[in-house]
């Protein structure tokens, strides 16, 4: 009895199992094909892009794609503009962020609950778009680099990940112990905490990094000038808004001339501004799982 | 560790004498914050931020009361009080907007709260860690990818002459769609596009969950003879149950907040029907028309929704189980 009972119960396991793999199978197709597709199409030729012949594999193999991006100065504009708000913002981010998060970290810290809400409130409650738009231009800095720089230096989800793992992870005992070895504050968290923090703040760069580099409402309200634009923006032009206009592309009348040179461009373009991200990412992600983690324990 | 001792001290003279411990605290509390002054320096430059970028605007929100003008600024400019909510209200976009906001936001929520569950649910079945590891990186790239390419993606994989979704359809002997170009379609595209980028994202909180569970519970289910979906229905659902509700309230308090800047990307004059909701509406009406008040008080009513709903929410959950944001 008890042994057929057994038995039916692992059939059933075992069915259930497979039910598991096959909706996982399911999923990787889903996932990776559109992303195989993508990759394979911009390694094709424009003639077999547009008549449909790229199913899995490149289909006459061609650079094409790729020789008009790298020859074209607004596309190469944007990568770099793209590069310096990102390296910029990463490090005006990360410094922000410890500054703060590291002394409401502190249970010693006077006045860090009453901070702690002056911080929550911003996520739960916003100006809202146009007084922000009007905040940065009363500032002077619309159309500057400084738009990009200085509207998201800080992101209270950030804080209180990086408050989260202070708490948890720099024993009292240490900061005590050191304070009566007469170190300052800002000595101990530059001796002490940031050399044990390595982890946390790979954490940070990574979340600002992707954020920044994939950023494009900010440009697209507070700069006008197309030799500020991030990568983003030219992307959104050549690949939403269908314009390869004389002011964005050099060669716009051949390439009107070729439509399939266009079309094959957005291929190419989509990789190259996706790549830097996704060939970072398998050796950081154990680093993002963890930001994800700690963020998920109640701040 | 002398510190704590006077930490203690001062507790007891509490006690004692009320009276005389206020001014013994507010001493010591004033001693302490002299003492750790360069704590203070350093939250300077963050706080002046925050006041800034996020106070500023909060109280440049009056506006939605105001007719706005840049000369006479935020706080001086001429009182309309409710004009420009009733304006809005009378609106016949008003509406639509609603109904759109909220349908694709009930949407959302319907597909995109349970499908990270059921992902991670899978995965924890996974005895194999390699596999598991796989499936947790693929499932997470799409994260990756920047709302200007997943829109570019969108509107080339459903393109009537690119795509690769279309190539299916007319294999399968249909005609020819324009998705991107159809009212009806709009709401699912962006609902199961945004699963498609967010499913392994969302999964990690709930994987992290179902690796806390007491191991002895597991035990305990296969002592009793528990199948894999027992163990699933009464193991690992009531452990990630907290984090659940948790991303529930979050889910609902930005109920009115759809992902405006993927929405505005894959707006076309054909879908803006069911594709215009409130965010994009305050976007083009403010910045690209330049009515500051009007859609100021657009927005305010949209984050006022939106703190109502989250606090609501919050309230509920708090009474029907111990999960709640604060």
């Amino acid at each position: 009895m008890n042994r057929t009972n057994a038995i039916r119960g692992s059939v059933g396991d075992r069915l259930f199992l497979i039910l598991i793999y096959v909706f996982f199978v399911f999923v990787l197709a889903i996932i990776i094909y559109p992303l195989i597709f993508i990759l394979s199409s911009s390694f094709s030729s424009a003639q077999a892009v547009v008549s449909g012949r790229v199913w899995l594999w490149p289909v006459d193999f061609s650079l094409e794609g790729y020789r008009v991006i790298f020859s074209n100065p607004a596309i190469m504009k944007g990568y770099v503009n793209s590069i310096f708000y990102t390296t910029f913002g990463v490090m005006i981010n990360i410094v922000m962020t410890i500054a703060i998060a590291y002394p409401l970290s502190k249970s010693t810290f006077v006045g860090r609950n009453l901070i702690m809400m002056i911080l929550v409130f911003t996520i739960l409650f916003s100006g809202g778009l146009i007084p922000t738009y009007l905040t940065v231009k009363s500032l002077g800095i619309l159309n500057t680099r400084w738009a990009m720089l200085l509207p998201g230096a800080l992101a209270v989800f950030q804080v209180i990940i990086a408050r989260t793992f202070f708490q948890t992870t720099i024993p009292k005992e240490l900061n005590e112990a050191a304070e009566l070895d007469g170190c300052s504050d800002i000595e101990f968290l530059w001796r002490v905490v940031l050399p044990l923090s390595k982890a946390i703040i790979a954490v940070l760069v990574l979340f600002y990094a992707v954020g920044h580099w994939n950023a494009y409402f900010d440009a697209l309200i507070y700069l006008k000038s197309p030799e500020l634009f991030p990568l983003q923006i030219i992307l959104r032009n050549i690949l939403i808004l269908n314009s390869v206009d004389a002011g964005t592309l050099v060669d716009a009348n051949r390439l009107a001339a070729l439509q399939g040179l266009r079309d094959l461009l957005k291929f190419s373009l989509i990789v190259v501004a996706t790549l830097p991200v996704l060939c970072i990412y398998p050796f950081v992600q154990k680093y993002f799982v963890q930001g994800i983690m700690i963020g998920s324990i109640k701040g | 560790m002398g510190n704590t001792g006077i930490l203690k001290a001062g507790h007891t003279r509490i006690r004692k004498n009320d009276k005389k411990s206020f001014a013994f605290v507010a001493k010591r509390t004033l001693k302490g914050m002299k003492r750790h002054w360069q704590l203070y320096l350093l939250i300077l430059a963050p706080m002046v931020y925050i006041i800034i970028f996020k106070y500023i605007p909060m109280y440049g929100a009056q506006i939605a009361f105001r007719d706005f003008s840049i000369v006479k600024g935020f706080a001086a400019s001429d009182f309309v009080g409710l004009k420009h909510f009733e304006m809005f209200f009378n609106s016949p976009n008003f509406w639509l907007l609603i109904k759109n906001t909220l349908g694709i936001s009930l949407y959302s929520l319907a597909i995109g709260f349970p499908a990270p569950i059921i992902l991670a649910l899978a995965l924890n079945e996974v005895k194999n860690t390699k596999f598991k590891k796989t499936m947790q990186m693929v499932t997470f790239a799409p994260f990756f990818i920047s709302t200007v390419v997943m829109v570019s993606m969108i509107i080339m994989f459903l393109s009537p002459r690119l795509g690769f979704v279309d190539y299916i359809v007319r294999a399968l002997g249909f005609e020819s769609i324009n998705f991107m170009g159809v009212p009806e379609y709009f709401k699912s595209i962006f609902v199961w596009s945004n699963i498609w980028q967010g499913i392994g994202y969302g999964a990690v909180i709930y994987m992290a969950a179902l690796a806390g569970i007491n191991p002895e519970l597991y035990e305990a289910a296969k002592v009793d003879g528990a199948s894999r979906f027992q163990k699933m229905r009464h193991v690992d659902i009531p452990g990630i149950a907290p984090a659940a509700i948790i991303l529930l309230i979050l889910g609902v308090g930005q109920m009115m907040n759809v992902g405006f800047e993927k929405i505005y990307l894959m707006q076309n004059p054909l879908n803006v029907s069911t594709s215009e909701v409130i965010s994009t509406y305050v976007y083009k009406v403010g910045l690209l028309g330049a009515n500051f008040s009007f859609s100021a008080a657009v927005d305010l009513f949209n984050s006022l929704i939106n703190l109502i709903l989250l606090i609501t929410v919050n309230y509920v959950a708090q009474k029907i189980s111990d999960s709640s944001l604060w």
